[in-house]
């Protein structure tokens, strides 16, 4: 029950995208500006800076994430189906896994477009360990999106919420921008350090498990009257 | 409810595993003294050590400040209400 | 804890008053000299702070759960606090560094953890004070949050920098430091609670003034 709840809601998102495709094309264009955006002001001479690549790939996901988030719940309170929702005869925590999934896959749409551009723009060999850099982002994305996703629909009534919610967030993620970008650096050394990249990964898995949980825990309270 | 928590608790261990196993780069586990740097580069301590004291003081005074000034706000708001309300009373017939 | 005011703020304020005189007479730190008595406020703040925000923290759940206005008030008092506690850290911590390391900000690992929970709980009094309708309940959410990154802050910037002194070095202080330190401790403790009396007060007469307003409405 649970289970077909969450994937409805993931099924009317989708559905929704793929008519009209508005937040997929603006979440990867702004994406992709954002990459160039360092590559001017970072690349010297035709050279990228040494620890560059790593930071930009997870810099990038967090800001399009943001966006991304911003768009989805400001899309939801226009049209009042977040209420509708809430009314609905399912369990809240299931409504919010359901936007989770749709989030997490938004944005793994976009780091399949963020990887190879920044992997490109910066040449940096991404594709040495394609399993754990695939691990580091999936475990990374799922993280950040879990506290997005949970303060984002926190925040839908809210006036202030398009400043309020990178304010909230980025601090919050730190340890997921931390880890990803060790763990991505880790991988782009010449010789590929494989522990410190499973160290990150176990670090980030830990971090999903706590604040999924804890997102769970919160939603029904939160988004009760 | 008790099987999640129980699930979360168990992944949380599981995936803490590799990460207890790694043990981070050795950092620096002493100080360098100062005294090994050369003179031009040393700074005086005591302005640094009265700036720190200094600010702790400055910093409590100014929160105690900031309450004192929004608690006597909300008693002046609490007079004029009571005031109001005193005159309504007074004023019309039960 | 009303009645106990007068006499904490004059235990409070001795103190205070007599902790220089402490400290002044606590052993010299061999290689950092007088620089490193900024210890004794440095260290302590952070206790309070990091009691500060597990009491946030643990209220804002109690709130969200039992919906007991008391655990808000408690919550929004200690969010404040912990916000004044950690600046004092983070600005002796560099005052002290510049002298031990050189440069004001080294990305250490302790400070920088300390730097996030403090953006994390500013971002909690910005929600409390700008975030409209239902912000008491979006702030719980963030200090609940906020309070439960602590660990993971603590693992992630301690891989990412090892410069700090290593924690241990509380437990190794010499006996002649020992005195200074533990005092100090005490001193910030009870000002932490001093605080939070008068914070929570003033959250109590707020409660109070909303009341008056809903029966004034009731009545007219």
């Amino acid at each position: 029950m649970f289970a077909r709840v969450a994937l409805l809601v993931l099924r009317k998102d989708v559905a929704i995208e793929v008519k009209s495709r508005e937040i997929l094309y603006t979440t990867l264009f702004f994406a992709a500006s954002c990459v160039l955006v360092f590559a001017f002001a970072l690349v010297k001479d035709g050279q990228p800076p040494e620890e560059g690549p790593a930071g930009i790939l997870w810099i990038a996901i967090a800001f399009s994430g943001t966006l991304a988030l911003g768009r989805t719940f400001e899309r939801e309170r226009y049209n009042e189906t977040l209420r509708a929702l809430l009314l609905a005869p399912a369990a809240r925590p299931a409504i919010y896994v359901g936007k989770l999934l749709g989030i997490v896959l938004l944005l793994l749409i976009a780091e399949v477009m963020l990887v190879p551009a920044v992997a490109l723009l910066f040449q940096a060999p991404m594709f040495a360990r394609p399993l754990l850099l695939a691990g580091l982002l999936v475990a990374g994305t799922v993280g950040f999106a879990s506290v997005g996703t949970l303060f984002a629909a926190m925040l839908v009534r809210s006036r202030t919420r398009d400043v309020m919610l990178p304010i909230l967030l980025y601090p919050i993620t730190v340890p997921v921008i931390i880890a990803g970008a060790r763990g991505t650096s880790a991988l782009l050394q010449p010789a590929v350090d494989e522990a410190t990249a499973l160290m990150w990964i176990a670090l980030l898995v830990c971090f999903d498990v706590v604040f999924v949980t804890l997102a769970l825990w919160t939603f029904e309270p939160l988004m009760t009257e | 409810m008790c099987k999640r928590l129980l699930i979360s608790i168990a992944g949380v261990l599981v995936a803490l595993v590799p990460a207890a196993a790694f043990q981070p780069p050795g950092g620096q586990s002493e100080f360098v003294p100062v005294s090994s740097l050369p003179p031009a580069e040393q700074l005086p301590a005591a302005p640094l050590l009265i700036a720190a004291y200094a600010f702790v003081w400055v910093a409590v005074l100014v929160f105690v400040w900031s309450v004192w000034r929004r608690l006597t706000k909300v008693e002046a708001d609490m007079r004029a209400l009571q005031q109001r309300v005193g005159r309504s009373e007074g004023g019309a017939p039960r | 804890m009303r009645k106990y005011f007068v006499p904490l703020t004059i235990v409070v304020a001795a103190m205070f008053a007599y902790a220089p005189v402490m400290i002044a007479n606590a052993d010299y730190e061999v290689t950092m000299g007088l620089v490193q008595k900024i210890f004794y406020f440095h260290v302590p703040s952070w206790f309070a702070m990091f009691t500060a925000v597990f009491i946030c923290g643990g209220a804002s759940a109690l709130f969200l759960f039992k919906r007991d206005p008391r655990f808000d008030r408690v919550a929004a008092s200690a969010g404040e606090i912990a916000v004044l506690f950690g600046l004092i850290g983070l600005v002796t911590g560099p005052l002290w560094g510049r002298k031990a390391w050189g440069v004001w900000w080294q990305w250490d690992a302790r400070l920088t953890m300390a730097l996030l929970v403090e953006l994390i709980f500013i971002g909690y009094l910005l929600v409390r004070n700008y975030g409209g309708p239902g912000s008491d309940k979006l702030a719980a959410a963030m200090a609940i949050f906020g309070t439960a990154n602590v660990p993971f802050v603590y693992v992630s910037v301690n891989i990412w920098r090892t410069i700090h002194p290593k924690t241990t070095v509380v437990p190794t202080l010499k006996a002649g430091m020992f005195g200074a330190f533990w005092f100090s401790v005490a001193a910030f403790m009870l000002l932490l609670v001093l605080l939070m009396t008068l914070r929570l007060g003033l959250e109590r007469q707020r409660a109070l003034l909303d009341e008056l307003y809903l029966a004034e409405d009731d009545h007219v």
